[in-house]
């Protein structure tokens, strides 16, 4: 199987800060990748180069390649609306738009060009029952986001994001603001939507990368310390500061 | 279903699995004594290399499970149970291939009155059916059924117990059987312990279904 993502000696640097040094990774299709390490140690920064979100901010400079869906993403005349509707991305925090349940979703597709009424109630529809959501909302689509719970809120935020058909979802720390009961239904929802979706997700959550994740990256000070399958990652980590730190010794 | 109940379920398969394939060694060895049978005997015996690997993959899976899914309450009492309930299982199969093995050192089929006195084949059966049990009550959780495990094993106990001055008598009145005699006796105190790992299985089961520590506890108070 071909990977969806590689990385190739890629480093990033914070104007003079290195803030991932020579990280070399494949990520392969259909699969949930946990990003984990101490704060600071690069995950959110090496999940952001995905979908080039590090371009906003200022004095970032990469090396090193980039290949996401057999394409070199970092290369000139590259469409970023393309790459940014083909990796999705969901935040700590959910941000609906203010506007009602039903137009979160609309919207981004309007944006993407459907038009078509009944498609876009289709795809509205589609979305929110992918995100586990549409039993709760089927009867108040027209009511604003703001009046969903917050867990709920982050599965429209998911539901916003596969509306758009995207073939990799990023999440940075998804559930972290979230009670346990919206967590784990985050974790459920993580879990079946592997089947279509490729994940990659940044977590300071432990025990949540194990349930979770099939594959887990361990970050240190920039540098990828141990990359493997969560299973053996979580019973016989290679490293020392795997283990230190999984176990809670440090970080 | 979470994706806990499914990795739980799919432990709970591979358990039975290994508990069926463990109550066929033991019934096979009974076959092979009764039909002196060596080919079979050379079987269980092959076989036991897979009730090994058996105990390998779920011994894994639990430590997978403990080290993913940080399972509470009744999910982590039921991988601790699975996790004992496999040792007891290996013990089993160990225990066949230990009976089979002595049907290929012996010479000449085994003196029918021999396994009659003795009541050797009764013990078997009696060994056989308390291993379905527990797997009956471990398949639909049934603490009932468990808990008659503990008077069922008293019976091998009694056998095993009896059989030392049957044999007594018997190799005093067949000293050309002397060999057979001890082979049996061996057998007996190896099915004795099956009632032992089956106790062992019933208490935890009761343990995982009922949250009740029944270790090293009196018969009465079980």
């Amino acid at each position: 199987m071909t990977p969806i993502i590689t990385t190739r000696f890629v480093n990033l640097f914070y104007n003079e800060f290195q803030a991932l040094k020579n990280i070399n990774m494949a990520i392969m299709p259909n699969t949930v990748t946990a990003l984990i390490g101490p704060s600071g140690c690069g995950k959110s920064s090496y999940l952001r180069l995905f979908n080039r979100m590090n371009d906003l901010i200022d004095g970032v400079s990469i090396t090193g390649d980039i290949m996401v869906d057999g394409e070199m993403i970092y290369s000139k005349g590259i469409d970023i609306v393309a790459l940014r509707r083909k990796v999705g991305m969901v935040f700590q925090k959910p941000n609906p738009f203010p506007k009602t349940i039903f137009e979160n979703i609309a919207y981004g597709l309007r944006v993407n060009g459907v038009t078509d009424k009944k498609r876009i109630e289709e795809k509205v529809e589609f979305s929110l029952q992918q995100a586990a959501l549409w039993e709760e909302v089927k009867d108040k689509l027209k009511k604003s986001a703001f009046e969903l719970s917050g867990g709920q809120q982050q599965r429209l935020c998911i539901a916003r994001a596969l509306a758009i058909e995207p073939s990799i979802i990023l999440m940075d720390e998804p559930a972290s603001a979230l009670d346990p009961i919206s967590t784990a239904k985050i974790e459920e929802l993580i879990y079946e939507l592997k089947r279509n979706y490729t994940i990659v997700i940044v977590t300071h959550n432990m025990q949540q990368a194990g349930r979770v994740s099939d594959y887990t990256a361990f970050f240190y000070l920039g540098e990828l310390i141990e990359f493997g399958d969560t299973k053996e990652i979580f019973t016989h980590p290679k490293d020392k500061k795997t283990q230190n730190y999984i176990t809670g010794r440090f970080g | 279903m979470t994706h806990l109940d499914e990795e739980l379920l799919q432990l709970k398969k591979e358990i039975i699995e290994m508990w069926k394939l463990v109550g066929l060694q033991l019934h096979k060895t009974q076959v092979a004594l009764i039909t002196f049978d060596k080919d079979l005997a050379r079987e269980v015996m092959a076989t036991e290399k897979r009730v090994n690997a058996m105990e390998l993959k779920v011994d894994r899976d639990c430590e997978n499970i403990f080290a993913l899914f940080n399972p509470v309450a009744v999910d982590l009492r039921f991988v601790l149970a699975v996790l004992k309930i496999n040792s007891n299982l290996e013990r089993i199969g160990d225990i066949a291939e230990g009976l089979a093995r002595f049907i290929l050192i012996v010479e000449n089929p085994f003196d029918d009155y021999l396994l009659e006195v003795t009541r050797t084949i009764l013990m078997y059966e009696e060994a056989n059916s308390i291993l379905e049990d527990v797997l009956n009550a471990f398949e639909n959780e049934d603490t009932k059924l468990a808990r008659g495990v503990f008077k069922r094993d008293e019976y091998l106990d009694e056998i095993n117990i009896q059989c030392n001055t049957v044999l007594v008598e018997y190799i005093k009145n067949n000293p050309d059987k002397t060999e057979q005699g001890l082979y049996i006796l061996s057998a007996i105190r190896k099915l004795e312990r099956v009632g032992d790992q089956c106790k062992n299985i019933a208490e935890e089961i009761i343990f995982y279904i009922e949250a009740k520590v029944l270790k090293h506890r009196g018969n009465i108070t079980k």
